[in-house]
């Protein structure tokens, strides 16, 4: 049997029965990487001795018993590279951070390792999560492992590829406009982006704070339901998260669907969107329908301006973000200047790359006296109008469900050379970050080239069990998906 | 939306970038494309809107003034490009 297809529940159960040790399977898993990684280039960093040496100390705590309730203990996981890890390379798929080593974990790695997790590498990214392809990585492309021609989608690539790979059982990402979903629905894996606020941002590189969400990439739903049990959570460290009574998912798959009203906007069926993904889309719908949800479509207001507002305040907030890289404290610093100010122009003009220089001059500049009103609160305006047209479909529906994307995984090389192009693919994505709700994406079909299509479930606030629950029972009757 | 020479100088002087010719060139031909589509935010009436920042009516999160982080001024600097008897260094910016 091949250790590296089996679920992280699967694996984690294995070693539980002693079947397999953690140490095995990280050495499996470590064979599978250097059999497949030359291709893909999933990862920035893989952990060999580190993780092998973990996966033992691991299996003294479960031989102890000291991890009886922990179902993912001693399976590897892997990390997007904007996650700091303590004493591991943590780049941000940058130049500026090429050789920065964290000297603290991020909550959600200080929860994992608790659980009994064991961090096999750092995967490859769009630079500072800003991207849709992970093309614009320091550390070169992550290529689609469904079709090596077509990107994994991004920005966290890296990890989504990894999992359809079989070269990761499961994995993190950070989603701030669609990071997660995209490239899972891209590469054929499933990955939710929680409520912000559920999962602490302490330790998670900033790109745009009030968008910023850590979550889940793995092989099907329960396997996202298990680590998203581990990784949730209040935190103090990160003012922003928020306690509450809704956590606890791997417990709620298998509950029926009865009742549960489902909506679809028809904006997001309309032009634009393929018609191999619409039919693919509106065939999972009748699914739920059969499961007893009920299905309608309705008119979702003000949606079409959330790709502009979006830009407006993640670059507005990343141009703010960014400015502490300087060439100063840790990362990058350019070899020839002249003062200071030499030192912050030249370090970051070539340390980071061309989309993160858009994004941080776009940033700069509707924040800038003149334009602040016009774009910035306009933006934040029409957010308020976009989270209202939520709150409303909210008040009618418990989950609305839609596409990922309005096409599958475009070739290598045909995205970066028209931005707004590249932006205008975020179209089902990114107002799920403005406004702050939880969306899964997971495969429900492929395209006339066999490549994957996502499904988008989006909850109320704190409403995971909901698409996790319709999102499970969906992939129980799918037929499986050839992929 | 037509964007300037000045403009392009401008925000990349407030992100401290240098840019070469043709990154300007680039970065017009963009940010005009990019910032003329922001604006059809305009099609959409938000007068009376209040702008909203955070979509959770949470507020200041206080807690006790008390250093819960233990001394680790070495292991920060391990990753200074350049330091020196425990400090930071920089090029010489009084004169």
């Amino acid at each position: 049997m091949d250790i590296t297809k089996l679920s992280a529940l699967e694996l984690g159960k294995k070693i539980k029965e002693k079947e397999i040790s953690a140490a095995e399977a990280v050495s499996l898993q470590i064979d599978r990487i250097k059999e497949k990684d030359s291709e893909y280039n999933c990862y920035i960093s893989v952990l060999e001795e580190r993780a092998l040496s973990e996966a033992k100390e691991v299996q003294k705590r479960i031989d102890g018993g000291e991890l009886a309730d922990a179902p993912l203990a001693g399976v590897p996981i892997a990390v997007k590279d904007n996650i700091c890890t303590k004493g591991i390379k943590t780049t941000c798929g940058s130049k500026i951070l090429y050789n920065f080593i964290p000297p603290y974990n991020a909550t959600v790695v200080e929860k994992l390792k608790a659980q009994g997790a064991v961090i096999i590498g750092k995967t490859n990214m769009d630079e500072f999560a800003m991207g849709s392809t992970t093309e614009t990585s320091y550390f070169g492309i992550t290529k689609n492992p469904r079709n090596t021609e077509h990107v994994p989608g991004g920005s966290s690539g890296g990890s989504a590829a990894a999992v359809a790979a079989d070269e990761a059982f499961y994995a993190l990402g950070s989603d701030t406009g669609g990071s997660i979903r995209q490239p899972s629905a891209f590469c054929g894996v499933t990955g939710i982006k929680p409520t912000y606020g559920t999962v602490s941002r302490y330790g998670l590189v900033a790109y745009a704070s009030s968008l910023d969400q850590i979550g889940p990439i793995g092989k099907n739903v329960a396997d996202c339901a298990a680590a998203l049990d581990i990784i949730s959570g209040h935190d103090k460290k990160d003012s922003t998260s928020v306690p509450t009574e809704s956590y606890g998912y791997l417990k709620v798959l298998g509950e029926d669907i009865k009742g549960m009203k489902i909506g679809i906007p028809k904006g997001y069926l309309g032009s634009g969107l393929s018609e191999e993904i619409k039919r693919s889309i509106l065939a999972a719908a009748k699914e739920l329908e059969k499961q007893g949800a009920s299905i309608e479509e309705f008119d979702l207001e003000a949606v079409e301006y959330a790709i502009p507002a979006y830009y407006v305040i993640a670059s507005a907030e990343a141009s703010s973000n960014l400015s502490r890289y300087d060439g100063i404290k840790y990362g990058f610093r350019t070899e020839d200047f002249e003062g200071l100010q030499e030192v912050y122009k030249k370090t970051r003009s070539e340390g980071f790359g061309n989309e993160v220089k858009r994004r941080m001059m776009i940033g700069a500049f509707v924040l800038s006296s003149g334009y602040y009103d016009a774009y910035y609160n306009k933006a934040l305006r029409v957010k308020a109008l976009i989270k209202e047209g939520f709150d409303r479909a909210f008040d009618k529906y418990d989950i609305i469900l839609g596409p990922t994307a309005p096409a599958t995984a475009p070739r290598i090389g045909e995205s970066l050379s028209d931005p707004l192009q590249m932006y205008l693919g975020d179209i089902y994505t990114v107002s799920v970050n403005l406004t702050g709700l939880p969306a899964i994406s997971l495969p429900c079909g492929t395209d006339k080239m066999g490549l994957p299509i996502g499904l988008q479930l989006i909850g109320k606030h704190f409403g995971e069990r909901d698409i996790l629950k319709a999102a499970y029972l969906f992939e129980q009757t799918r037929k499986e998906v050839v992929l | 939306m037509e964007i300037t020479d000045k403009t392009i100088e401008y925000v990349a002087a407030l992100a401290k970038l240098e840019l070469t010719q043709e990154e300007k060139e680039k970065a017009k031909t963009d940010l005009g494309s990019i910032i003329g589509y922001m604006a059809t935010m305009n099609e959409l009436d938000t007068e009376g809107i209040k702008p909203m920042s955070h979509v959770f009516p949470i507020h200041n999160v206080f807690r006790e003034d008390v250093v819960e982080n233990g001394p680790d001024r070495d292991a920060l600097l391990e990753n200074a490009p350049a330091k020196k008897d425990g400090c930071f260094m920089v090029p010489k910016t009084v004169e």
